[in-house]
């Protein structure tokens, strides 16, 4: 990978932005990244330019932003081995969690199949599969996790049987961090005929990505975690299931003819999903972003993260005063809490010194019997953070207690 | 009062007290007591509190949940500091606390050990913590104004 110095050097906001006094140390990136002024640019770019209407006009303007909308779309197939008629733009990971839930289920289930997620979902993940039980008749059924929290091959498979006809699923949990075991979880679902939904958007960031091997039938992820805008993200399908299920919105664009008969007939897949006017801004940043993240390397990123994240874990380990839930995460997530602090006590102790995590609150179920705690600080990193970063947050993690966590009001 | 809010010891040791042994913390099941449970979904914060007010007075406070730190102990001293008040001496102080946080100008006098939460503001995101068992308290001094009001 590139200096470290170099990266930073790329991005506004890592350029001597302070919070509360001290030079700002953003760790909250599975929450949302930070933006390379390429992104800022390609999106300037399309209103400086460009600016005009995609798919819809004769003018060469217009021709330039079908172009850099196509190509765009194109950047991000490659980026997951997919082929560029298989990505279809979304807002983000929530809309194409619900398009699937909703273009497939209420399509194909029905009373007493079963869709199979885990304990620990984001609520994206599993909401809009719920809403379709209400609707369908069939059943959410969770896969339980192990005692650390994780999701085994070994749980998933005896849970599994005939009656799952949907696997939806984070390959990265929001929570913990760890990484589920997907392409066996792909192959042994299609043995019983389920299809596979992943949720991507903790994953696609950070793992290098191929669906082909993966074999999943959807996958679906946003651009903001991944140094693109929000607004904007992208699901993958399978190309005979994107033809398959059906588009939750109709309207300009996705419809090839229809007459005042009710006779529709929708244009193929991605166009069919694409209804209205598109965020172009946003495709064409995310763009950008895919070309930021492809420039320095999926392999070389993940491994630059996972180097330091065991820095960070190998001496938080040995800190009296913290308790860490995820030690051998393969992921830029760390969760913990500082003993005998709330977690949203310590987030603002972590404030108070310019540091930026998240304190989470936990679906009681969820991990309440894992983690027996009700919420946890989460730190996530990016390729973007320093070691001296890093060195920084142990120094502050060191001295955390339930003084110096009230401290930061006097 | 105003030299308390130059000890930061002091302060400090309000609050860790109250969020260690907070007062007046279960919840009764009786008819006598109105309530309110409040969760905002920007914070984890998520307690109930009650109240017995009989006519003018505020016979008693309660509440529970769980909650961070300065909710905890920002709710115990409420309950302490306007549990036996009268509705009027009890919206007195209420009205202070408010100002307190919102940086305007303030009784200290009345607020006791209340005064601990005067720099909350330094968390932004904290104040809604500082103030969510006051709400609670508010609003149930408000419906039982409407209340009264109405068999008035
Ligand atoms: C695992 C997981 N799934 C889905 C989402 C939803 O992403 P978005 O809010 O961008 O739609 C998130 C975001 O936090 C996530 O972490």
């Amino acid at each position: 990978m590139r200096n470290i110095y170099e990266i930073r050097q790329d991005f506004p906001m890592l350029q001597n932005k302070q919070m509360q006094g001290h030079d700002l140390i953003y760790f909250d990136n599975s929450a949302t990244t930070l933006k390379p002024y390429s992104v800022l640019d390609a999106i300037a770019y399309y209103y400086t330019n460009i600016t005009s209407n995609a798919h819809r006009s004769d003018y060469d303007l217009a021709f330039a932003v079908d172009q850099a909308y196509e190509n765009a779309r194109l950047k991000i197939a490659e980026l997951i081995h997919a082929n560029k008629n298989e990505i279809v733009f979304t807002s983000g990971a929530s809309e194409g969690l619900n398009l699937i839930a909703y273009g497939y289920g209420l399509r194909y289930l029905k009373e007493d199949d079963v869709i199979l997620v885990s304990e620990a979902e984001h609520a994206s993940c599993v909401l809009p599969w719920m809403r379709v039980c209400e609707k369908t008749g069939a059943r959410l059924k969770y896969i339980p996790l192990n005692e650390e929290g994780k999701l085994t091959i070994e749980a998933f498979r005896s849970i599994m049987d005939a009656n799952v006809k949907v696997v939806a699923l984070a390959q990265i949990s929001n929570v913990l961090g760890y990484e589920v075991p997907m392409k066996e979880i792909c192959e042994f679902a299609h043995a019983y005929g389920a299809i596979v939904v992943v949720d991507g958007a903790q994953s696609v960031p950070h793992l290098p990505i191929d669906v082909k091997d993966m074999d999943c039938d959807f996958l679906t992820f946003s651009a903001h975690k991944m140094c693109g805008p929000t607004g904007i993200g992208a699901i993958y399908g399978k190309y005979e299931w994107l033809e398959n299920i059906d588009a939750w919105m109709l309207g300009g664009g996705s419809n090839a003819r229809f007459d005042a008969c009710g006779h529709i007939l929708m244009k193929k897949p991605p166009a069919k999903f694409e209804s209205g006017t598109q965020n172009i801004e946003g495709v064409l940043g995310f763009g950008a972003a895919v070309d930021y993240l492809q420039d320095l390397g999926m392999h070389q990123l993940h491994a630059y993260e996972q180097k330091l994240r065991h820095y960070i874990v190998s001496h938080m380990k040995r800190m009296e005063n913290i308790r860490l839930y995820n030690e051998d995460a393969q992921s830029g997530i760390i969760t913990f809490n500082v003993k005998d602090v709330f977690a949203q006590d310590a987030a603002s102790y972590f404030n108070a010194h310019g540091i930026a995590v998240r304190s989470g609150q936990h679906c009681a179920k969820l991990l309440s019997e894992q983690l027996k705690t009700a919420a946890t600080v989460r730190a996530s990193l990016y390729f973007y953070n320093t070691r001296a970063e890093a060195d920084e947050f142990l120094k502050v993690c060191a001295n955390a207690d339930m003084h110096t966590c009230l401290d930061i009001y006097f | 009062m105003d030299d308390m809010r130059n000890d930061p010891m002091m302060l400090r040791s309000i609050i860790m007290d109250h969020y260690e042994y907070p007062r007046n913390h279960a919840l009764v099941n009786e008819e006598a007591y109105v309530q309110k449970h409040m969760a905002s979904d920007s914070c984890i914060d998520d307690i109930t509190v009650q109240a017995k007010i009989v006519q003018d007075r505020i016979e008693d406070i309660r509440f529970d949940g769980v909650a961070c730190t300065i909710s905890t102990a920002s709710t115990s001293i409420m309950s302490e500091l306007l549990k036996g008040k009268t509705k009027a001496q009890a919206k007195a102080i209420m009205d202070n606390y408010f100002a307190m946080i919102d940086g305007a100008d303030y009784d200290a006098n009345v607020l006791e050990e209340a005064i601990a939460f005067y720099t909350v503001g330094k968390q932004a995101n904290r104040i809604k913590c500082a103030t969510i068992g006051w709400n609670a308290m508010k609003e149930l001094l408000e419906t039982s104004e409407d209340d009264a009001n109405e068999q008035g």
